[in-house]
């Protein structure tokens, strides 16, 4: 199982009975395999704060229940965090989040283990995928023992590896639900009253990470010791077997005091090795143990075993190189991708885009290089929104924001009303291609399905926008050239709010089929290239003559409205 | 048994996912500790892909470094040199010698290096360089690639034929199953 099945097992096993979370990569696969389970409630919610309450609901009510997020998302759910840690659960209640060193796929590296300190909740870090099955069990158990939510936080490397789990049998325990308003409702007597009881409970599992086997030592010589977790244990257990001495850490917060002081007296040299920040490491300076850490290991990116054992000094292994410059093969939109004749007529016309995350990012990079702006989830529309309010006339008519459907669902829409309330004259596109595309097709309040497929209800994007005050709303077809552009030079010139939505399915659903190939017609082409400059991977340019690759091409037909000479056809 | 490390690499979309299943299955199935890697999400846009497979009697790192790979596996003829670094000294490439130009090659900004296998042989790397586009077209589908490929490595693993034909036969659908045994056959023999 990939890590991240293996959590979905963990907490199937453990009871879990509802999970509410927003996808996001790597931790998207978590929920899809728990929604695998019939026995488990499942369901995408709109955005993380929303999939963290819902599942705090569900705690409240008795139900073992549990969410998943990245770590950007895990910003999103914060308000919420900070305060059910003051609350405590009555159910056992897992949050689980993965972080992306590397940024495999991400808009930056945050490191969860942050937020952790920072709402005094306590966090497991599995290794492998037997501990992340273990861990997501133990998690529910120790969530109900300590009073707390418990996190199990992933990266990339764990969430996306495969290796054997032994799987057990499911066991479930509900808890009545009683009415508690001095635990629960978090007004300022209340919570006064409750901040002390985090403190101890801090204390408490501080005590707990002093014995708890989620932590273990693994003793070789006395020369080096290792203080690792994650997937950075494996890295050293990969250099050094079982020569070294490791304390490999299962929980990250809180971490041990007597343990790690114990441990250091048994070794000559102490290192801490964790990928980012240096939380183990800061950890141990507080305490007065003295350890070599970040001077030596970075905190920028991922580490391999190969990076560690070079900064420890150890000889690099043989290997060959290639001479000849390799071109990059950068990630890009597909063959057919709807984005794209939008994007095209955005570029064409020199407008500036502020755009959002998803799949629809790649229309930054050439020969589009359509976007001037990616910050997070929803931005591009309040962000158009301060734009405008900041240039008025000088931007309005030549600016405007992309947003895909399930990202609008997420946090763009509370943008929108804000162009609406405070009345900036914003033209939004909203991008929709009726499914959440980059994490790999979720589906979203838009598309009127649910987690499982079955029919849910469906929002409609133009009621939405119309209720909210926005009286200028048109639908366009991206893959009409001269529709998207007609409508964008029109929306960027009325002088009120405007919401263009280009509307077309994402190419790779399965419910969308593909039309034949295009062909280019070699003798009516006049290598004018103009069919190049819209990125399409499956044209190129072979002997000075357009070609179309007929395994890509899924004959969208928006090249063929490129073509001055009628040179692309069937 | 020390662990082994195989590389596989190609153009999102090429299933190298069906391939890495088919050896985890495989390897598994041998008794194995096996570790397999891959990165989803932004990368798989029709961009450089790349899955680790390691195993061996107890497998700890899932990912493979500079110089640590006994084979790899490639899809595409520029993404076998793209991690060629990554290949122990007298390990091994399997590599289709199908031509994927990437973007920065479409729109002319980069050339597309035609004879870089060459230049990898020079340097004494063990190259094995076949057609598998055509073998796959000729099984029946081009979307076989993954098994023909699959089919030129288990020449060189140590694990009985039939092995491989099981575990082809439990990891693709029953309507693909003879297309990809012909596949397989075809890359085995190639």
């Amino acid at each position: 199982m990939i890590g991240n099945e293996a959590v979905a097992r963990g907490l199937y096993e453990a009871g879990v009975g509802v999970m509410s979370s927003y996808p996001g990569t790597p931790s998207t696969e978590i929920t899809e395999f728990e929604a695998k389970y019939d026995e488990v409630y499942c369901e995408w919610a709109p955005n993380e704060k929303v999939a963290m309450e819902a599942a705090f609901g569900a705690s409240l009510a008795g139900v073992r229940s549990a969410c998943a997020m990245k770590h950007v998302g895990l910003n999103v759910a914060a308000d919420p965090l900070f305060t059910i840690s003051y609350t405590g659960v009555n159910a056992g209640m897992v949050i689980c989040v993965a972080d992306d060193p590397g940024m495999h796929s991400s808009q930056n590296e945050q490191d969860s283990r942050h937020y952790a300190i920072a709402a005094k909740l306590p966090m497991l870090e599995p290794a492998d995928s037997t501990e992340a099955l273990r861990f997501a069990k133990e998690a529910f158990k120790l969530s109900e023992r300590f009073d707390a939510p418990f996190f199990i936080r992933m990266c990339t490397r764990i969430a996306h590896s495969q290796s054997a789990v032994e799987t057990g049998e499911r066991t479930c325990s509900a808890k009545p639900y009683v009415k508690d308003p001095a635990k629960y409702i978090m007004m300022p007597a209340n919570a006064k009253k409750r901040h002390p009881v985090v403190e101890q409970r801090t204390l408490d599992l501080t005590e707990f990470a002093e014995t708890c086997d989620l932590n273990r030592e693994e003793y070789g010589d006395g020369e080096i010791g290792i203080i690792t977790s994650g997937t950075c244990y494996q890295y050293v257990k990969e250099i050094f077997g079982d020569s070294v001495s490791v304390l490999k850490l299962g929980m990250i917060n809180p971490l041990p005091i007597r343990r790690i002081k114990d441990f250091s007296a048994k070794v000559k040299k102490l290192y801490v090795i964790e990928e980012l920040d240096p939380i183990i490491e800061t950890h141990c300076k507080n305490i007065g143990v003295e350890v070599i850490g970040k001077e030596l290991f970075t905190n920028i990116g991922e580490f391999s075993q190969g990076y560690i054992a070079a900064q420890l000094g150890m000889p690099e292994k043989a290997c060959v190189s290639a001479d000849t410059a390799i071109p990059n093969r950068p990630p890009m939109m597909c063959a057919g991708c709807p984005h794209r004749g939008m994007y095209y007529v955005l570029a064409k016309n020199k407008i500036t885009v502020l755009g959002d995350i998803g799949c629809y990012t790649l229309g930054a990079v050439p020969p589009l290089n359509a976007l001037d702006m990616t910050l997070c989830m929803g931005a591009s529309v309040s962000g158009l929104h301060g734009f405008n309010k900041a240039l008025g006339a000088e931007s309005e008519g030549k600016t405007v924001c992309v947003i895909g459907d399930s990202t609008f669902m997420h946090s763009g829409m509370t943008g929108l009303v804000n162009i609406a309330y405070n009345g900036s004259n914003s033209t939004v596109i909203i991008l929709d291609n009726s499914i959440t595309g980059m994490t790999g097709h979720q589906q979203n309040p838009t598309t009127g399905y649910n987690i499982k497929g079955d029919p849910a209800s469906k929002v409609s994007l133009e009621a939405f926008c119309s209720a909210i005050g926005i009286r200028r709303v048109r639908v366009v077809d991206p893959y009409n050239l001269d529709e998207c552009e007609k409508a964008v030079k029109e929306e960027l010139a009325a002088n009120e709010p405007s919401v263009i939505i280009s509307r077309r399915p994402c190419v790779l659903l399965k419910s969308v089929k593909a039309k034949p190939a295009l062909k280019v017609d070699a003798d009516k082409c006049r290598s004018c290239k103009k069919c190049m400059k819209f990125g399409c991977p499956a044209i190129s340019i072979k002997n000075g003559k357009a070609r179309i690759d007929a395994t890509l091409c899924v004959g969208c037909e928006v090249c063929m409205q490129l073509c001055p000479f009628d040179a692309i056809g069937r | 048994m020390s662990t082994t490390s195989l590389m596989i690499v190609g153009v999102g979309g090429q299933g190298a996912l069906l391939a890495s299943k088919l050896l985890g299955r495989l390897l598994m199935g041998e008794g194995y500790d096996v570790k397999i890697s891959e990165v989803h999400g932004m990368s798989q846009r029709g961009g450089s892909v790349v899955t680790y497979v390691r195993f061996g009697d107890k497998v700890y790192s899932p990912i493979i470094d500079k110089g640590e790979a006994d084979y790899i596996v490639s899809f595409e003829k520029i993404e076998a040199a793209r991690y060629i670094s990554n290949l122990k000294k007298g390990g091994c490439v399997v590599v289709n010698t199908q031509q994927i130009d990437p973007m920065p090659v479409i729109i002319g900004a980069a050339e597309y290096p035609e004879s870089i296998l060459d230049e990898l042989r020079a340097k004494d790397v063990d190259i094995d360089a076949i057609d598998a586009l055509s073998l796959a077209v000729e099984a029946g589908s081009p979307k076989a690639v993954n098994i023909v490929l699959m089919g030129r490595l288990a020449k060189r693993f140590n694990i009985p034929y039939e092995k491989w034909i099981e575990a082809i036969k439990n990891s693709v659908a029953p309507k693909f199953i003879e297309m990809n045994l012909k596949a397989f056959e075809l890359g085995y023999n190639a």
